[in-house]
């Protein structure tokens, strides 16, 4: 029966979007293959630098995240205010879209600096504001996480005589974390199609090629190739952390009955 | 298979804008009492330019005016589109719908010489990469310096142009390239550039610098660059170039500009095979006899057009 579905459905859809008054238009401007065949090469540079942006954002904003969900869940009261500096920044940095924090510090910080040493690049500006964004976000995943271990865990930690950071790292920590891989992944796919944004800061990476490739004649292939080759990342993403999580659970599960 | 099953995504959007625009077409055809009233002129005009053809200057404008009719996107007005914000020398202050400016000054000419004044212009403001995408449009024509190219013009149509302008190169006026006098003393620079532009491309192809360019959504953002020292100069048509630098940013100077480049010529973009194409075009050619757009030229853009000349070899 899904086969079948699936069949009609695309039939359906074979047969009927050529039909529509703007196909032949949008065939030629968005799937020319002779277009797409020149720009592709074109992009993977570009793309590469998609993902360096993302493998070394991607490891600071898990623990920048962690580490503000740490802080977020600080139960000594002399605390307190490492609690609300931590709930105040998730707030701001959380209630302001991503691409205005990258203009924002992307070009005002370096502006400050008026060097084109290291820590005064655009480049690495944009990452901080997109590593500082994302670990808002990714830090209330981790809170999420820790917030369902059950308390009796706790409890029953404690009282084997494990100390308050033993308890959290032997027995909240890794229970919590397996919980949260999903929501992580979803941060972290989005992670690597907003990198595309640093774009605005000048650097060329796959979405700005396609741009640049798009408006020397107006043909918008370039923008389906850069579709197609962050399709290349993300789908496996997803697929290998789908196979991850199944292998977990089965030996979890696993060793939960013996 | 794969591939047609997001061409239908991406197509689901456009067949809903190609039903506004039937839309508008029957809307055309219902109001053509609205359309006379508002420029009777026009009317008694047109019969008479078409009497006598060989006459120029205020007949050429009833040629226009009467192309026009019934072919605009709402009927007795015209829809002119420009960047947002546009930019000096082309628009002051962001304002086009004064007419102060040279394409703003162009564009208001344009429409008058098509029998549309005061309230029946109307200005719209979109980005370069809305306008030029395969659908239907929102406005009538749009300027905001496109290049006419004729690889653009497979995706959309072109008027005549109404401006030839060069590419000039700008930064610190105390930096060592401020005397820069071939290509190869810029090859050594990070240029910044906006993004889909000509200039880009004179950047690319023919500056060719070493290190790679940064690429800025508009020329804002890479004025903000060179603030930041993050590039030590910037491309853009030359009367942008003379612009910034008398006017916007201190210290900075004209370096030059690139040779060959003069040849760059703006065109009013309109969707393509737009039944306005003749229309505009009309309007420019009797601009053009009756040496106005001239005169708006040297009223705007007299100011902006002398630098020296840096030879590709």
């Amino acid at each position: 029966m899904a086969a079948v579905s699936t069949v009609l459905f695309v039939a359906a859809v074979v047969i009927a979007v050529p039909l529509t008054p703007g196909w032949d238009r949008v065939q030629r401007s968005f799937f020319d293959p002779d277009k797409f065949r020149e720009v592709f090469p074109k992009m993977l540079g570009p793309f590469w630098y998609d993902v360096q942006i993302f493998l070394w954002c991607a490891p600071l904003i898990l623990i920048v995240g962690l580490l503000i969900s740490f802080a977020r869940g600080v139960r000594s009261p002399a605390l307190y205010p490492v609690k609300l500096l931590a709930t105040l920044y998730v707030d701001i940095v959380r209630g302001v879209p991503v691409l205005l924090w990258i203009t924002l510090i992307g070009f005002g910080v370096p502006a400050l600096f008026q060097t084109r040493d290291w820590y005064g690049r655009l480049i690495v500006w944009g990452s901080v504001a997109l590593v500082m964004t994302y670990s808002a976000y990714v830090s209330e995943v981790f809170r999420a996480g820790i917030e369902s271990i059950h308390e009796s865990q706790r409890a029953g930690a404690r009282s084997l005589g494990l100390t308050n950071n033993q308890t959290m790292r032997h027995i909240v920590l890794p229970q919590a974390i397996r919980r949260v891989v999903p929501p992580l992944m979803n941060d972290l796919v989005s992670l690597q199609k907003d990198v595309a944004l640093i774009s605005i800061l000048g650097p060329v990476e796959a979405l700005r090629r396609a741009g640049i490739e798009t408006a020397r004649d107006f043909n918008y292939t370039p923008y389906i190739a850069a579709a197609v080759l962050f399709l290349c990342v993300s789908i496996p993403l997803t697929r290998i952390t789908d196979h991850l999580l199944a292998r977990e659970r089965r030996q979890m599960t696993g060793t939960s009955v013996r | 298979m794969r591939r047609t099953a997001i061409a239908a995504l991406l197509v689901g959007g456009l067949i809903v804008t190609a039903c506004g625009d039937d839309d508008a077409e029957t809307a055309d055809t219902e109001t053509p009492p609205a359309d006379t009233s508002d420029d009777t002129s026009v009317g008694t005009d047109a019969p008479a330019g078409s009497e006598a053809p060989a006459d120029t200057g205020a007949d050429g404008a009833g040629d226009a005016a009467a192309c026009a009719v019934d072919k605009t996107l709402a009927p007795g007005e015209l829809t002119i589109a420009t960047g947002e914000p546009a930019f000096p020398p082309y628009v002051i202050d962001d304002a086009p719908e004064t007419g102060e400016g040279f394409e703003a000054a162009v564009a208001m000419a344009v429409a008058r010489e098509m029998g549309f004044e005061g309230d029946a212009v109307t200005w719209i403001r979109t980005t370069f990469d809305a306008a030029i995408q395969p659908g239907p449009k929102d406005f009538d024509f749009n300027l905001q310096q496109y290049t006419i190219t004729p690889d653009r013009a497979e995706f959309v149509s072109f008027s005549e142009p109404y401006y030839t302008a060069a590419q000039a190169i700008f930064g610190l006026a105390d930096a060592p390239a401020a005397d820069a006098t071939t290509i190869a003393d810029l090859q050594g620079l990070k240029i910044g550039v906006q993004a889909s532009t000509t200039s880009l491309t004179y950047v690319e192809d023919v500056i060719q610098p070493t290190e790679a360019p940064l690429v800025f959504n508009d020329n804002a953002a890479a004025k903000q660059a060179l603030d930041g020292n993050q590039i030590d100069a910037i491309v853009a048509d030359l009367p942008t170039a003379l612009f910034i630098t008398a006017v916007e940013m201190e210290g900075t100077a004209v370096y030059g500009q690139i040779e060959g480049s003069g040849t760059d010529q703006f065109g009013l973009l309109l969707e393509k095979d737009s039944p306005l194409v003749e229309c505009v075009n009309a309007a420019l050619a009797s601009l053009t006899a009756s040496g106005e757009l001239e005169a708006i030229t040297t009223e705007w853009m007299a100011d902006y057009t002398e630098a020296p000349i840096i030879t590709l070899t």
